[in-house]
C-alpha cells in the first residue's frame, strides 16, 4: 500500500491524438464534426459545402436545386416502424425537405454482403418502393456492389436526392436570430429507442415504434403558412441536442429550452430511465426542428398541428443573445444547465 | 411516471429549498458520495436552489472514474487477444487507460461488446464455446451482487471459457479515508441510496460514531436530495450526529440479504487502488480462492502492471471538496470529456464532467 495521503494523489496524462477512426466518428456528435472540420472541409472546401447544411443548394441555369446524399447502415435491418429501405428513402427526402425543397428524384446504391438473402433484399426494395411512392419521389438510377462474406454487415444503402427549392427561400443554420422561437414537430427519441430495444433484446410492455417518416409535406404546409422560417433541421443522429448545438454555433446565438415543453412519450421516457440515456441525445427519423421569427411562430405552430406528422408540435424554446454557441435548458425547478453536444454515441451508464 | 414524477415535483422541491434556507444559520459543507447524485444535482441545478451557506462537494462515488489505470490497461491487453471477447458496461469503453481505451482497441479489431447485465456475458460465453469471454466487473456495492451472480452461474454451469477482471470498490472505507485526511472539510454526508439498498445502512452507523458526523442515506431524484440536505442541515444546526434514512422506499437497515449472501460467497474484501485517489486499505472486493478459475488475473498471464499517474490535475482536491472543478486551470480547456486529464472528467457522473456538461454557462 502507498504511504501517500489522499490529498497528494493526482491524475493521468492525456491520450495522444486519435489516429484511427472510432465508431464515435459516425455518431453525429463532436467527433463527427471534427472529421468534417479537419479532414473533409480543408480538402474539399467550396462555398456551398462550407455552409454545412443537411443539403447543398445549387443554382443550375437559374433553377435552384437541393442536392443531398446519405448512407444507411442500420442494424437490425427490420425494426418496429420501418426498415433500412424505408429509412433510406425518408432520410434523404427529409434532408432535401429541410432546405425547403420539393423532393423529386432519388438514386440508390446497394453494397450487399455475399450470402445475403435475396428474399430480404426483395423486402427491402419493396419497402423502398412504397416509401418513395408515398413521398411522391422516384428512384431513377442506382448501383449494386457485392462484397465478400465478412466485409459488410448484410446490406448498406446510399441514397442521393435532388429537389427544387422555391424562389426566394433561404433556410440555413446560420440564420437564427435572438428572439426567434424553437419549434419541434413532435415527441422525441422514438427511432433510437426502437432500434436500441431490438439490439439489446429488451422487451417493453408497449412496443416502441420508430417515427421514420417523410417530412416534406409538413414542410410545404409550414412554408405556405409563413416564409419567416429561418432554418429547419431533422434531429437524427445525436438527437435534438446536437441539432440545436449546431444551430447555436453556426448562428453564434444561444438557445434556451424549456424542459417541460419538450414532448417525450411515456414508453421512451421509461426506456431512457432504465438504460441511463437522455432522450435529447436519441435519434429521430420523422421529426423536425424549425427556428421561426417570433411573429410567425404561432401561425407556423398551428399549421404544424393540423398535419398528422406535427400533431404534437410544441414551441420548446427561444433563441437568445446570451451564451452564444450554447444550448441552455431551463429545468422544471427554474434552474438552468447546459445541454452539451456529445463527443460520440451516448453510452448506457453503469448504475 | 410513477415513483419518478413525484420526486421531481417542482413545487415540493421549492418548498424543501425554502425550508433549508429558513433553517440554515451558518455555513455547512456537505458531500454527496455517489456520482449518480452529483449528476442529479448538476442536471437539475439543485445547488442553485440552496442558500449560499450550504456548499455541496462531490465525492468519489463514480465507479467508472475510480477504476485504476492498470485495470483498464489489462482489459485492453486482454481484448486485443484474438481468442478473447471482452464484455463491459457501456461507459467503460471511453475511459482512457495509460495508452489507449477500449473503443480504440475495438477499432484495432478487438472483440469488445457492451452488456446491460453481467449475466449477458455468461450467455455470450455459452454461445461462443471456442472463445474466452472476459467480463470487466467494476463498480461499487451496487453492481457487486449481479457481478457475483455471473461468476456463480458460470461456476454452476461448469463454463470453462468465462472469467472476470474484477475492480470493485466499497463506499465506507472511502468515507473513512476522507474523514481521516487532515484537510477534510466535509461536515455531513449524503450516503448513496443504491449502495445502501444492497448493503443496508448499518455500516454507516460505525462511521457516524467514529467521526461524530451526520450521515443521511439519500435517493437520486431532486426531491430526494433536497430532503436529505434538509435532514443534514437540521442535525448540524442542532449539533447532532445521527444516521438517518431519507431513501426509505428502497433502503432497509439490513439491506438485501440474498444479494449480500451471493456477494459474500463469491467475493472477499481486499486492498484496492482508486484512480485519482490512491490505495485505500480494505476498500475493494476480489474473487475468493474458490472462484480462482473465473479470475481473469489468474486465467491469463497479463503480469502485474504498475502505471504511475503523473501530476496533471487536481482531482484529489476536487474529490475532497478542497477545490471546485472550475478552479482547475485546465478545466474545459485541455481537460474535457473527450480528452480527460483526470478521473472526475472521465464519466458523465464524475464531478468535473458534470460541471463541464451542465455548468459551462455559469463558469464563463
Amino acid at each position: 500500500m502507498s504511504t501517500k495521503t489522499i490529498a497528494e494523489f493526482t491524475c493521468p496524462a492525456p491520450l495522444p491524438a486519435k489516429e484511427t477512426i472510432l465508431l464515435g466518428h459516425g455518431s453525429g456528435g463532436k467527433l463527427s464534426a471534427e472529421l468534417v472540420r479537419d479532414i473533409f472541409l480543408p480538402s474539399l472546401r467550396n462555398p456551398v459545402l462550407a455552409r454545412l447544411d443537411d443539403q447543398a443548394i445549387v443554382n443550375i441555369q437559374g433553377q435552384r436545386l437541393a442536392f443531398t446524399t446519405d448512407s444507411f447502415v442500420v442494424q437490425p435491418l427490420f425494426f418496429p416502424g420501418g426498415d433500412i429501405g424505408s429509412l433510406a428513402v425518408h432520410g434523404t427526402v427529409n434532408d432535401l425537405a429541410m432546405g425547403g425543397a420539393k423532393p423529386l428524384f432519388l438514386s440508390a446504391a446497394f453494397i450487399i454482403e455475399e450470402g445475403f438473402s435475396i428474399e430480404e433484399l426483395r423486402r427491402v426494395v419493396e419497402s423502398m418502393h412504397r416509401a418513395a411512392a408515398e413521398a411522391g419521389v422516384e428512384v431513377v438510377t442506382g448501383d449494386t456492389k457485392v462484397v465478400e462474406k465478412g466485409k459488410g454487415d448484410g446490406i448498406f444503402i446510399t441514397t442521393t436526392g435532388i429537389g427544387i427549392v422555391p424562389e426566394g427561400l433561404e433556410l440555413s443554420a446560420d440564420r437564427a436570430k435572438p428572439g426567434d422561437k424553437v419549434l419541434l414537430s413532435g415527441s422525441i427519441g422514438e427511432h433510437g429507442i426502437a432500434i436500441l430495444a431490438q439490439r439489446a433484446g429488451l422487451e417493453f410492455e408497449t412496443q416502441i415504434q420508430s417515427d421514420s417518416a417523410a417530412l416534406h409535406s409538413l414542410v410545404a404546409r409550414m412554408l405556405e403558412a409563413s416564409r419567416d422560417i429561418r432554418c429547419m433541421r431533422d434531429p437524427t443522429r445525436g438527437g435534438v441536442s446536437s441539432t440545436l448545438n449546431e444551430i447555436a454555433q453556426q448562428s453564434r446565438v444561444g438557445v434556451e429550452l424549456h424542459e417541460e415543453s419538450i414532448p417525450v412519450r411515456e414508453e421512451v421516457r421509461g426506456a431512457c430511465e432504465l438504460l441511463g440515456l437522455d432522450p435529447l441525445y436519441v435519434a429521430n427519423e420523422g421529426k423536425l426542428i424549425a427556428i421561426v421569427a417570433p411573429d410567425a411562430a404561432d401561425d407556423v405552430l398551428r399549421t404544424m398541428r393540423e398535419h398528422p406528422l406535427g400533431a404534437n408540435a410544441q414551441i420548446i424554446g427561444t433563441v437568445k443573445e446570451e451564451n452564444p454557441g450554447l444550448v441552455i435548458m431551463r429545468t422544471p425547478l427554474g434552474t438552468t444547465r447546459v445541454v452539451d453536444m456529445l463527443a460520440g454515441d451516448q453510452l448506457p451508464r453503469i448504475c | 411516471m410513477k415513483y419518478i414524477d413525484e420526486y421531481r415535483d417542482a413545487r415540493i422541491a421549492r418548498s424543501l429549498a425554502a425550508e433549508i434556507a429558513h433553517g440554515t444559520t451558518r455555513p455547512w459543507v456537505l458531500m454527496e458520495i455517489c456520482g449518480g447524485q452529483t449528476h442529479t444535482i448538476m442536471r437539475y441545478g439543485i445547488d442553485e436552489l440552496l442558500p449560499r451557506a450550504i456548499e455541496l462537494v462531490h465525492g468519489p462515488g463514480c465507479p467508472v472514474c475510480v477504476t485504476p489505470l492498470e485495470t483498464i490497461d489489462k482489459a485492453i491487453l486482454l481484448a486485443l487477444r484474438p481468442d478473447v471477447i471482452l464484455v463491459s458496461y457501456g461507459d467503460m469503453l471511453r475511459v482512457p487507460g495509460s495508452q489507449s481505451d477500449l473503443f480504440r482497441a475495438k477499432a484495432q479489431g478487438a472483440d469488445v461488446r457492451i452488456a446491460y447485465s453481467p449475466t449477458e456475458a455468461v450467455k455470450i460465453a455459452r454461445a461462443n464455446p471456442d472463445r474466452k469471454v472476459v467480463f470487466l466487473a467494476i463498480g461499487f456495492e451496487t453492481t457487486a451482487p449481479a457481478n457475483a451472480m455471473a461468476a456463480w452461474q458460470a461456476k454452476h454451469a461448469g463454463l470453462t471459457n468465462f472469467s472476470m477482471l474484477v475492480s470493485h470498490v466499497l463506499v465506507p472505507p472511502a468515507i473513512r479515508a476522507l474523514m481521516t485526511s487532515e484537510k477534510n472539510r466535509v461536515q455531513g454526508f449524503i450516503a448513496p441510496g443504491h449502495v445502501c439498498t444492497v448493503m443496508g445502512c448499518g455500516e454507516y452507523e460505525t462511521l457516524v460514531r467514529d467521526f461524530q458526523i451526520p450521515i443521511v442515506v439519500g435517493g437520486f431524484e431532486p426531491v430526494d436530495l433536497l430532503e436529505a440536505i434538509l435532514m443534514l442541515v437540521k442535525q448540524l444546526e442542532a449539533g447532532e450526529a445521527r444516521l438517518e434514512n431519507q431513501y426509505v422506499r428502497s433502503v432497509s437497515y439490513r439491506g438485501n440479504l440474498p444479494a449480500r449472501k451471493i456477494m459474500g460467497e463469491v467475493f472477499e474484501i481486499a486492498d484496492q487502488k482508486w484512480r485519482g485517489i490512491g490505495a485505500i486499505p480494505q476498500s475493494g472486493l476480489r474473487l475468493r480462492e474458490e472462484y480462482a478459475a473465473y479470475d481473469a488475473n489468474k486465467v491469463f498471464d497479463v503480469g502485474e502492471l504498475s502505471v504511475d499517474e503523473p501530476a496533471e490535475c487536481i482531482s484529489a482536491q476536487v474529490l475532497q471538496g478542497l477545490k471546485k472543478p472550475t478552479d482547475c486551470p485546465v478545466f474545459g480547456m485541455r481537460c474535457t470529456p473527450e480528452n480527460p486529464l483526470g478521473a472526475p472528467m472521465v464519466s458523465s457522473e464524475g464531478a468535473c464532467a458534470a460541471y463541464y456538461h451542465y455548468r459551462r454557462h455559469a463558469a464563463s
